[in-house]
């Protein structure tokens, strides 16, 4: 399935902090990224890939285009999903993460805006984030494969042609070349796939000092 | 000698200052595993310069035909090795471990509940005791092990007869995954050799015993520098040893094809390192007279032979021998002295290890650490090895079927902290690290699946 990446501008993260944030002790467990997309009408949301950083748990929140009226309202299409099993060691820390449509709970249709929710409730790590966001939408169909006729519909067999003088029997021959067919089939299964690997240079090995790069 | 050492020491404390101030964790497993490659590169590159000697050498040929004949019987050879020194130790890699630092974690002054008591300061996720019961559950204390079920005073048709028969019927069916499961619980004596190699899938056709030929040659025709460290890390370590001097003609045998082995290159797929390189003379940058040294990319360090020893009670005909050494080294041990977050890394084992003290025996760890005597600087260097070389051989091959079967390293850090655990009360009375690493110094009398037992499945918590 093809997929076309969808130019977005995403926002400066928003701590959610309770208090000054200037003289309060704590780190933020909660951080907020927006992202619009400037350029482009609502579209189909396909799928969403970023980088981690030390972010535990995810959430997404996403308004989409409704053709009624009414105001286009915020719903939540991805809950608490969870990018680090334990959030004080690192597995999970740094990895790359893809979701898909049908991972959402809610229809993603007609997507105006997203609004990302990170949680990292340990206070061991200094800071957490996603890095390198991209959205990307369904890209054009891949036109379907259509097969040359005489494949689906096979010709009938056609009457033998007569013998020519002096030429052997076709039949015998087409039995006899399958036969070395065969044979060489079978000679090249055997062949073994172990190398005698070479580490040196037409017989040379004469080295400089090793390389620091 | 003691210039050396000190210029180790300075030159280990120039990585570390620079480790101190590296950006993201990946980035700093690439920095600090690429500082310390550098080291040794340079390490190599300054014996090369100093000692005159060249990386390779292409050997004339009445030197050839003489070390043909000497071939069975190099051990016989006794060349000048006082100049050279191994490129570095366990200890020196144990440094580099202890200054891995995370830079988006918290390592304030101040203690917290996740404060690192030990001495590796990096977050990853290991197993704790329940974790570990279930992963090991076929170690319990209600499944019967060869090394402990099948002592003199247990009655063998208690356990040991059918064991023995299962074992047998697992190779008269070739069944890999089922001859895995089958030395959980142990291996009997007699078919601990086949079963390794069912498990490992060697199988010795002609083409491997060719191969074997093919290296023998390569070695005969090329002299490198590498093969003198090889030479004086198993005059050092194997020959010195009791159990294993009489194997010295045959690590070198093992070794010395080993460095010329270029499959070896396809492990670095899936190693944080990445093997040395270097240019014909002459033809520096470039690309098509690029080679790796050693051949097969891995530089041996002090202690490397021991990794080759145990395997020559099991393996006496040379190629079967390298095929299974060459094997266990792709998928286990080069885990042992490469930096990586791997659950059975080395990191991750040192944590394993720790943390497994701290929560089991705090009394001890504390103590420990109050005399200066950080338990991880003694039980590194058996964990560096698999513990070969520390325990009994019998032991040892227990506890090598259990990385077998369990296809995980883990099992040598539960072993390290069992063994603290059932020296825990004379441990308790020491007042300095000497005195610690003297109450641990000798572990040849020890039984493993009884300490393993106990720690895991027997003791209060």
């Amino acid at each position: 399935m093809s997929r076309v990446s969808v130019p977005c501008h995403v926002k400066s993260t928003v701590a959610l902090q309770v208090g000054d944030m200037r003289t309060s002790q704590g780190r933020p467990g909660v951080l907020v990224i927006d992202v619009t997309f400037p350029s482009v009408g609502p579209f189909e949301l396909q799928e969403i890939v970023f980088k981690n950083y030390y972010t535990a748990f995810l959430s997404i929140r996403v308004r989409q285009h409704t053709s009624m009226y009414t105001p286009a309202k915020w719903v939540t299409c991805l809950r608490d999903y969870c990018l680090m099993p334990d959030p004080h060691s690192e597995e999970g820390a740094q990895e790359y993460v893809s979701l898909f449509k049908h991972q959402m709970l809610c229809d993603m249709a007609r997507v105006l805006e997203l609004r990302l929710i990170l949680r990292q409730p340990s206070p061991l790590w200094l800071s957490f984030t996603v890095e390198e966001l991209q959205i990307y939408q369904q890209g054009p169909k891949s036109p379907s494969m259509t097969f040359p006729k005489w494949l689906s519909h096979p010709v009938p067999c056609e009457q033998p042609v007569p013998l020519l003088e002096g030429l052997p029997d076709p039949s015998r021959v087409s039995s006899e070349v399958q036969q070395m067919w065969a044979l060489t089939e079978m000679i090249r299964a055997s062949h073994t796939s172990t190398r005698i690997g070479r580490f040196d240079v037409d017989g040379c090995y004469d080295l400089n000092l090793l390389s620091y790069t | 000698m003691l210039q050396e050492e000190s210029d180790l020491s300075l030159v280990i404390a120039q990585i570390v200052q620079k480790l101190k101030g590296s950006h993201l964790y990946a980035q700093l497993e690439r920095q600090a595993w690429g500082s310390w490659e550098k080291r040794i590169l340079k390490s190599l590159n300054s014996m090369c310069t100093e000692l005159s000697i060249p990386l390779a050498r292409k050997r004339p040929v009445g030197e050839q035909k003489e070390l043909l004949n000497k071939w069975n019987e190099m051990g016989t050879d006794e060349p000048d090795l006082s100049l050279f020194r191994p490129v570095y130790a366990p200890k020196d890699f144990l440094e580099v471990l202890i200054n891995l630092r995370n830079p988006n974690y918290e390592n304030g002054d101040s203690l917290s509940f996740r404060t690192h008591l030990g001495l590796i300061q990096v977050p990853l996720k290991v197993k704790d005791i329940p974790e570990l019961k279930e992963f090991f559950v076929e170690l319990g204390l209600t499944t019967g092990q060869l090394g402990i079920d099948d002592s003199t005073q247990v009655p063998p048709e208690l356990f040991e007869n059918e064991h023995v028969r299962i074992g047998q019927k697992v190779l008269a069916e070739q069944d890999s995954a089922a001859a895995q499961q089958y030395v959980r619980q142990g291996s009997p004596t007699a078919l601990r050799a086949e079963l390794w190699a069912l498990i490992l899938n060697i199988s010795s056709q002609p083409e491997d015993i060719l191969y074997y030929e093919q290296l023998k040659t390569n070695v005969i025709q090329h002299d490198l520098l590498v093969d003198s460290l090889i030479y004086k890390d198993v005059k050092l370590t194997a020959s010195n040893d009791d159990y294993y001097f009489v194997f010295e003609d045959y690590l070198y045998q093992v070794l010395l094809c080993f460095s010329r082995d270029t499959s070896v290159l396809g492990h670095f797929a899936y190693n944080s390192a990445s093997p040395p390189k270097s240019y014909i003379r002459g033809k520096l940058g470039l690309e098509e007279y690029a080679v790796f040294y050693p051949p097969n990319g891995v530089i041996p360090f002090h202690g490397f032979s021991m990794y080759v020893a145990p395997l020559c009670f099991l393996y006496h005909e040379p190629s079967k021998l390298y095929q299974i050494f060459r094997e266990m080294y792709v998928r286990f041990f080069f885990r042992l002295h490469s930096i990586s977050s791997h659950p059975s890394g080395i990191v991750s084992l040192c944590l394993l290890f720790e943390t497994l003290l701290q929560t089991y025996l705090p009394q001890l760890f504390y103590h420990l650490r109050e005399i200066g005597a950080q338990p991880l600087r003694i039980s590194f260097k058996w964990m560096v090895r698999a513990f070969s070389g520390y325990l009994a051989t019998d032991q040892l091959l227990l506890l090598w079927d259990r990385i077998l079967g369990y296809n995980s390293l883990e099992i040598l850090a539960v072993l390290a902290a069992a063994v603290f655990a059932f020296r825990a009360v004379n441990l308790m009375e020491v007042t300095s690290l000497a005195a610690a690493e003297a109450v641990l110094a000798d572990l040849s009398t020890l039984k493993v699946m009884p300490l393993l037992q106990i720690f895991l499945f027997a003791t209060v918590t």
